[in-house]
C-alpha cells in the first residue's frame, strides 16, 4: 500500500510508483517520467480516447488488455506495461494509420520542427509505411475564421480544437462533418469560427492542420527565440511565451500558469503584438509647430520640456496615465511628479475606473484561484468576455465544475447562458436592484439564497462607463458580508493595478498607502523625497482645471483621454486650453496629437520590469526586442529629464527601481527579482508577501448611490475589439473591429416604432443601427464604447434615442 | 424445431396483424392488464431473469442481468434499439411492421418492471414503413389507454416516442444510438460508464433490441421458466433467423435454437439454389467470422457453440454463399460496408478499414502484390490484435474489428483463391 494518503501505488514496466489518486494513467505516468505517446490527450481537456496512440497493456481480471491510458483512472495495484511487444505493435500501427493519409508536407508546414506527429513518429513510429494507395486529398487550407486556417489533409482528428472551442471557450463552432475516412473538421455554413479564443486551437493542434494567418510561413521553430513574459492586454496578465525571429516578435503562445491563465489566451492577448511593429508607430521624438509635427532629437526635446516645466508652478502641472507601463516606470513617474516637478496631480485612471482605494486595497481580496473553489460567484460589472476574456474562461470552468454563477448587468453578457441567475437592471438603477438582491425581495429571493452558499467570490467592476463608480463600492459592501466572501475588483487597462500600487493616484503613495497616512508619508519622504503639501487632482479634476485655466501643463503617459475619459469634449477643451502638453506614447492618438512634444515610449515586448494584475500578483515582463527606433522606456526618459531639472532619480536602470520598490513600497516589501526569476510554469507572487503588512486595507462600506430616473439610460459598454489605438494597428485584430450597433429592448423599440436594422439618432449626434435585444433591460440603451462611429460620445447617465424618419 | 412465440399472429393473420383490433382479438394487452393489477415490478423483472433470454441484438447478453445493472437514479429511460442495419438482418423489420403492438406491450411491461416513465423506439432511418406502423400503433395504444398517463387505472404511466435515425449503421451500437438520440453525432461512447449507469442524458438507461422486448409479453404471460425451458439451456427461447443468400427459401424463420446448421440451411432454408454446392456461410451478420461446411455443418446453432468455433450467432442473420461465390469480392463488399459505416472517431477504424478496402479492391482488379496477404492480416491485427473472436480491439467499439472478420475468414479457408488473384504469387 502507498505511504501517503491520497496516493495509490501503480507498477509501470516492473517499477512501483506512488502517484496521486484520481489521475488518469497517462498523466500519472508522465509525472513519474514515463512518457506515453498521445495526440488527443490534453490535460486541460476532457479525455476522449480517440487517437488510440496511448494504448498500453494493463493487467485485469481476464489477463492483460490494451486500454487507452488517457481515459483510465489509476487505481491501487494497477500493473501497466508501456513497452510490451503488443503495446509497441499497437502504437506503431496507430502511427502508421495516422500517416497513411497525412500529406507529409513537413518541409512547408509551419508545425515542422515542433510537431508532435513528427516527434512521436521518430520515437514510437514504424520505420516505413506499407501504404501504396492514393492518399486522401482536400483543397489546401480553408479559412475557418478571419484568423485561423485549416488544412484538412494534415488533420489527425484528435478533437482538441473542437473540445477547446466547445468546452473551454463555449463557442461550439468547430464540428466534425461526414464520417469514416471522410471525417473532417468544419464550420457551419455562414458561421465562421469567430471566437475570442480561436488562437488557442492553433496552439493546441498536434499537427499543422490549424495555422494562424499572421504566423503562416513566417518562421521555422528552431529559428525562434523564446521569452517568458506576461500579456498586458488586460489586467489578468496571462503568462505568455513571446517568440521572436530576426528582431521581430512573430508569435505569442500561452504558457500554462495554473494560477493565472492555465495556458489559455484570448485572441487579443495572442495577436495584438503586431501593433508593436506597426509602421504607424511614433519612433522618434516629435515637436509640433504651426505646420504640424516634425522630428526632433531627444536632447532638444528633453531640454525643452525641462525648461518649460521649470517655468510653471508645480501645481499647474499634472500627469495622466501610466497604466500601460511597468511598475518600475510607474514608480519613476510618481517620483518624478511628486519630488522633481513637485506636483500632487497624478492619476493613472481616466475617470473611467473605480475608487482607487477600493481597486488597490479592497479587503478581503480574491485571488484568481479562489474562483476555482467558490461555491458561488457573483459577477456585478462589465461583460467579462469582452473585458477580461481569460477570466471569463476561469469562471466558465468553475461553473462547469459546479459553482453557481450570478450575473448582474443591464444587458446580456457572455456568461448569462451558464449563469444560474441573471439579474437584469435598468442602467442607472443598480442601487435599487442591489437593495432588492440584498433583501431577497420577490424574484430576488432565490438569488439571495444562492449568494448565501459560500465561499463566495464577488467580481465587481463598473459595468459601463456611464455607471456611477460608487455602485461597485456598494456591491462590494454587500458582498463582503456573504459567507466566505472574497472580492475581486475589475479594472481594464493593462497594468492599472500596478500603477495604483506605485502611487499613480492623487490619494495613493507607492505600496498601497493612503496619502492621508502620515507615518507612511513620512517614510516615503525620508526614502524618496519631499511630498507636495496640496491635495492632488484626479484626471477629471485635472481636465476641468486645465480647461478653466487653473492648470497649464499636462503630461500624457500612454493616455488618450479624448478617447477614454467619460467626457471626451472636456478632454478636448482641456488639451486645447493647455499651454504645454507632453505626450509619451507609441502612437499618434486623438489626445497625443495635441502634444507640443511627443516622446516615443518603449512598449510591451521592449520593456523590462514587473507588473501587477487584478489579484495583486506581481509578475515579470521581459523584453524580447530592443525598443523600436529611438523609443525609450519611461523610466529612462524621466531619469534624464530629472537630471536636467537638477535631481538624480537613479531610475535609469529598471533593476535598481525594482529593488527600490521592494524597499520603499510597503505592500511590495521583500518582492525582489529572485521571486520573479521564474521559469516556465512558475507564477509570480501575490503582494503583499506572507507576513508583510499592507498599510491600506479598504473595507467597502455602504454608500448611497443615486438612481437615474430618466426615460432612457445609457449603458456605454466596452467590447474586446473596439476602435482602440492598439487594435487599430494590429493587423490581425484590426479586421475584427465591427460596426457598433445600438441595442434596445423590444418594448422600447416598439415605443420608438423601430425594428432591427433601423437607424436611430443617439444623443442627438450619433446615427447608429438598431438591434432589438430582449436581453437589454427595459429603458436602457446599450452602446459600444470607443468605436469610430461613437467617438466623442459622453458617458452621461441618460441619453436620447430618436428614430430617423425618412422625409415624406 | 420451430415454435411460434413472436410470429404466430402475423402468420395467422397476415392482413391485419399490425392493428390494435387484431392484437386485442388475439389476447393482446391482457398480460399488461394482469401485470399492472397483480404483479409488482420486481416480479416482472424476476420472470425476465428466469427466462434466461439472451439479448437478440447481437451481443447475446442476458436481458434480465442487464436489467439488474440499472442504477437507481431518476429519471431512467428505456430505449428500444430498432436501428436494424447489420447486413443480412431483417427480422426486427418484420416485428415492427407486422406486430408493433407486441413490441408496445413489451415496452409497457418492461417500463413498469424497470420503473421507467419515458421510453424511446429508435428506428433505422431507412425503415420508413415500419416506423409509420409503430407510430400508428403507439397512437392507437395511447387512445386505448395502454400508454400515457395512468395506464388502465393502475397509476403507472409511460410515454413512448419514435425517433427515426439518419441512416448510420453505427447508431445500432447502443451508445452511438444514445448520442444520436440526444441530437449528437452518432459516435460510440467510451465505456465505462455503461448505459445502465449513465445512458441517455447521462441517466440510467436500458437499451434492448426489438426482438428482446417483443418476447417480454409472452414471457410474463407464460412465465420465465416456461420460456427458459424452450431450447438449449444457455440459448433458451425461440429466435428469429434471417436467412439470405444462395438459398432456395430465404426469409425470416422463428426457430428454437439447438438444431444443426445442416438442418437450418437445408431443411428450413430449402437448401442451396439451383442445386449448387454450399461454399461458406456467415452465421450471425456481416460482423461474424465465416463458417464452412467441412468443419461446421453438423455443429449446433446455439450462441455458445458458434462462439466455440470462433464466430458468433450475432443478430441471427445467416448469409449463405454457394460455390460460385468469389470470396474476395464478398469480403471486399463487407469491408467496404464497414469502411463506409465507420464513424471515423478513432484512428485504427477510420484509417484501417478503408485501407483494407483499398487493398482488396486492388487485388480484385489484378493489382495485388506478393506482400498483400500479409499486409491485410497485419493491418487487421493492428485493428484487432491477435485476430481472435470475440475480438481484442485497438478501437473504441467493435465496428473496426468487424471489418477484419471477412479477411481472416477468407485467409483461413480460401487463401488459395486469394493467392490465385495475385499475379506474382499465382505464377510463382
Amino acid at each position: 500500500m502507498p505511504d501517503a494518503p491520497g496516493t495509490v501505488t501503480i507498477t509501470i514496466n516492473g517499477v512501483d510508483h506512488d502517484v496521486d489518486d484520481g489521475l488518469r494513467l497517462i498523466v500519472a505516468a508522465e509525472r513519474v517520467g514515463e512518457i506515453i505517446p498521445r495526440f488527443c490527450h490534453h490535460e486541460k481537456l476532457e479525455p476522449v480516447g480517440k487517437c488510440r496512440m496511448c494504448l498500453v497493456e494493463v493487467e485485469g481480471p481476464r489477463g492483460k488488455a490494451l486500454v487507452p491510458s488517457c481515459t483510465l483512472p489509476v487505481s491501487d495495484g494497477m500493473v501497466v506495461d508501456t513497452e510490451s511487444a503488443v503495446v509497441t505493435k499497437a502504437q506503431e500501427g496507430v502511427l502508421e494509420f495516422l500517416l497513411i493519409n497525412h500529406p507529409l508536407d513537413c518541409p512547408i508546414c509551419d508545425k515542422g520542427g515542433e510537431c508532435p506527429l513528427q516527434d512521436q513518429t521518430m520515437a514510437w513510429g514504424p520505420g516505413e509505411s506499407r501504404f501504396v494507395e492514393e492518399k486522401r486529398t482536400f483543397p489546401k487550407p480553408i479559412h475557418v475564421s478571419d484568423i485561423v486556417l485549416l488544412d484538412r489533409e494534415r488533420c489527425v482528428l484528435c478533437d482538441r480544437c473542437t473540445r477547446a472551442a466547445d468546452d473551454i471557450a463555449g463557442d461550439p463552432l468547430l464540428v466534425f462533418q461526414d464520417r469514416g475516412n471522410h471525417v473532417q473538421i468544419q464550420t457551419f455554413p455562414d458561421e465562421p469560427f469567430s471566437s475570442y479564443f480561436s488562437g488557442n486551437t492553433v496552439q493546441l493542434c498536434p499537427v499543422g492542420a490549424l495555422t494562424s494567418v499572421d504566423y503562416r510561413f513566417k518562421a521555422r521553430p528552431w529559428d525562434l527565440e523564446h521569452t517568458t513574459s506576461v500579456s498586458l492586454v488586460d489586467t489578468v496578465h496571462s503568462t505568455v511565451d513571446v517568440q521572436t525571429s530576426r528582431g521581430a516578435i512573430i508569435r505569442v503562445y500561452g504558457v500554462e500558469n495554473d494560477a493565472v491563465n492555465e495556458g489559455w489566451l484570448s485572441d487579443k492577448d495572442r495577436f495584438l503584438f503586431s501593433a508593436v511593429h506597426s509602421d504607424e508607430r511614433t519612433v522618434t521624438p516629435m515637436t509640433r509647430d504651426d505646420d504640424g509635427f516634425s522630428e526632433t532629437s531627444w536632447g532638444w526635446a528633453l531640454d525643452e520640456i525641462s525648461a518649460k516645466l521649470g517655468s510653471y508652478l508645480p501645481s499647474e502641472v499634472g500627469a495622466i496615465g501610466g497604466a500601460n507601463n511597468t511598475n518600475e516606470e510607474a514608480f519613476t513617474l510618481g517620483m518624478f511628479m511628486r519630488t522633481v516637478v513637485g506636483s500632487p496631480h497624478i492619476d493613472a485612471q481616466l475617470g473611467d475606473g473605480l475608487d482607487p482605494h477600493f481597486a488597490a486595497a479592497v479587503t478581503p481580496r480574491a485571488a484568481i484561484t479562489d474562483i476555482d473553489d467558490a461555491s458561488t460567484i457573483l459577477l456585478w460589472g462589465p461583460d467579462l468576455k469582452e473585458t477580461h476574456p481569460v477570466l471569463y474562461l476561469r469562471v466558465r470552468s468553475a461553473v462547469r465544475k459546479g459553482a453557481t454563477l450570478v450575473v448582474a448587468s443591464p444587458a446580456g453578457t457572455g456568461l448569462d447562458s451558464i449563469a444560474e441567475h441573471v439579474v437584469r437592471y435598468r442602467a442607472g438603477s443598480g442601487a435599487d436592484m442591489l437593495r432588492k438582491v440584498a433583501a431577497g425581495d420577490g424574484d430576488m429571493a432565490s438569488v439571495r439564497s444562492a449568494l448565501d452558499d459560500g465561499p463566495v467570490v464577488a467580481v465587481v467592476g463598473r459595468s459601463s462607463l456611464a455607471e456611477d463608480p460608487r455602485l461597485a463600492e456598494a456591491v462590494a459592501a454587500f458582498s463582503r458580508d456573504l459567507p466566505g466572501a472574497t472580492l475581486m475588483p475589475l479594472l481594464g487597462r493593462g497594468n492599472v493595478f500596478g500603477a495604483l500600487d506605485m502611487g499613480l493616484d492623487p490619494t495613493l503613495l507607492p505600496g498601497r498607502v493612503s496619502v492621508a497616512d502620515d507615518a507612511a508619508a513620512a517614510a516615503f519622504e525620508s526614502a524618496i523625497g519631499h511630498l507636495p503639501a496640496d491635495p492632488g487632482r484626479s484626471t477629471m479634476e485635472m481636465l476641468r482645471a486645465v480647461a478653466d485655466g487653473e492648470m497649464k501643463v499636462l503630461i500624457l503617459v500612454g493616455a488618450d483621454p479624448v478617447r477614454d475619459c467619460p467626457d471626451p469634449e472636456l478632454a478636448e477643451r482641456a488639451l486645447s486650453a493647455a499651454e504645454f502638453v507632453v505626450a509619451v506614447d507609441a502612437f499618434m492618438t486623438d489626445s497625443s496629437r495635441y502634444a507640443d512634444i511627443l516622446l516615443p515610449g518603449a512598449v510591451w515586448g521592449e520593456v523590462d520590469g514587473t507588473v501587477t494584475n487584478l489579484e495583486g500578483r506581481v509578475q515579470r515582463v521581459r523584453p524580447s526586442i530592443p525598443p523600436r527606433g529611438r523609443s525609450r522606456p519611461l523610466n529612462a526618459i524621466l531619469d534624464d529629464l530629472a537630471v536636467r531639472m537638477g535631481v538624480e532619480l537613479g531610475a535609469a536602470k529598471t533593476g535598481d527601481i525594482t529593488v527600490r520598490i521592494s524597499e520603499t513600497a510597503p505592500a511590495y516589501a521583500g518582492i525582489t527579482r529572485d521571486h520573479l526569476e521564474f521559469e516556465v510554469g512558475d507564477d509570480g507572487v501575490i503582494a503583499p508577501l506572507a507576513g508583510v503588512e499592507q498599510p491600506l486595507a479598504h473595507i467597502p462600506v455602504e454608500v448611497s448611490v443615486p438612481v437615474v430616473t430618466d426615460r432612457m439610460t445609457l449603458h456605454l459598454a466596452r467590447s474586446l475589439y473596439d476602435d482602440g489605438v492598439w487594435n487599430r494597428h494590429a493587423v490581425t485584430i484590426a479586421d475584427l473591429v465591427r460596426d457598433p450597433l445600438v441595442r434596445i429592448h423590444p418594448r422600447d423599440a416598439s415605443a420608438l416604432a423601430v425594428s432591427d436594422g433601423a437607424t436611430v439618432m443617439v444623443a442627438g449626434r450619433y446615427e447608429l443601427s438598431v438591434v432589438v435585444d430582449a436581453d437589454v433591460a427595459i429603458g436602457s440603451v446599450v452602446v459600444p464604447f470607443n468605436h469610430a462611429e461613437t467617438r466623442g460620445m459622453a458617458a452621461t447617465s441618460s441619453v436620447t434615442v430618436e428614430p430617423i424618419r425618412s422625409p415624406r | 424445431m420451430t415454435q411460434r412465440i413472436l410470429t404466430s399472429r402475423m402468420e395467422d393473420h397476415p392482413d391485419d396483424s399490425h392493428t390494435l383490433s387484431r392484437y386485442r382479438a388475439t389476447g393482446g394487452y391482457d398480460v399488461l392488464a394482469h401485470a399492472l393489477a397483480k404483479l409488482t415490478p420486481e416480479q416482472v423483472v424476476d420472470e425476465v431473469k428466469a427466462s434466461n433470454m439472451r439479448g437478440r441484438g447481437g451481443a447475446g447478453f442476458p436481458t434480465g442481468v442487464k436489467w439488474g445493472f440499472l442504477a437507481p437514479a431518476e429519471p431512467r429511460y428505456l430505449v428500444v434499439n430498432a436501428d436494424e442495419s447489420e447486413p443480412g438482418t431483417f427480422k426486427d423489420r418484420q416485428l415492427l411492421e407486422r406486430d408493433p403492438h407486441q413490441l408496445i406491450e413489451g415496452i409497457a411491461l418492461s417500463s413498469y418492471a424497470l420503473g421507467v416513465d419515458r421510453a424511446f423506439v429508435y428506428v433505422r432511418g431507412e425503415y420508413a414503413k415500419p416506423a409509420r406502423r409503430v407510430q400508428r400503433a403507439i397512437d392507437e395504444a395511447y387512445e386505448a389507454g395502454y400508454l400515457g398517463d395512468d395506464i388502465l387505472g393502475s397509476g403507472f404511466s409511460v410515454d413512448v416516442s419514435v425517433h427515426l435515425g439518419g441512416g448510420a449503421y453505427i447508431c445500432g451500437e447502443e451508445t452511438a444510438l444514445l448520442n444520436s438520440l440526444e441530437g449528437k453525432r452518432g459516435e460510440p461512447r467510451l465505456k465505462p460508464p455503461f448505459p445502465a449507469v449513465e445512458g441517455l442524458y447521462a441517466k440510467p438507461t436500458i437499451v434492448n433490441n426489438v426482438e428482446s422486448i417483443s418476447n417480454v409479453p409472452w414471457i410474463v404471460a407464460n412465465g420465465g421458466a416456461t420460456y427458459g425451458a424452450i431450447g438449449p439451456e444457455r440459448s433458451s427461447g425461440t429466435r428469429l433467423f434471417s436467412l439470405s443468400g444462395h438459398l432456395e427459401r430465404p426469409g425470416n424463420y422463428e426457430i428454437v435454437m439447438g438444431i444443426t446448421w445442416e438442418e437450418l440451411i437445408y431443411e428450413i432454408g430449402g437448401g442451396i439454389r439451383d442445386g449448387n454446392r454450399l461454399k461458406t456461410w456467415i452465421p450471425g451478420g456481416a460482423s461474424a467470422p465465416w463458417l464452412v461446411p467441412s468443419e461446421h455443418l453438423s455443429t449446433l446453432v446455439t450462441i455458445d457453440d458458434v462462439a466455440q468455433y470462433g464466430s458468433m450467432l450475432g443478430s441471427g442473420a445467416v448469409v449463405v454463399m454457394d460455390h460460385t461465390t468469389d470470396v474476395v469480392a464478398a469480403a471486399h463488399s463487407i469491408v467496404r460496408f464497414f469502411a463506409h459505416e465507420s464513424c471515423g472517431q478513432c484512428t485504427p477504424c477510420r484509417e484501417g478499414t478503408s485501407w483494407l478496402e483499398d487493398v482488396l479492391a486492388r487485388i480484385m482488379t489484378g493489382g495485388g502484390r506478393p506482400d498483400d496477404i500479409d499486409l491485410l492480416l497485419d493491418v487487421s491485427d493492428n485493428i484487432s490484435p491477435g485476430l481472435t473472436w470475440p475480438p481484442a480491439m485497438t478501437t473504441i467499439c467493435p465496428l473496426g474489428p468487424s471489418a477484419t472478420a471477412p479477411i481472416t475468414s477468407i485467409m483461413k479457408y480460401f487463401r488459395d483463391e486469394v493467392e490465385a488473384m495475385i499475379p506474382e504469387v499465382a505464377h510463382a
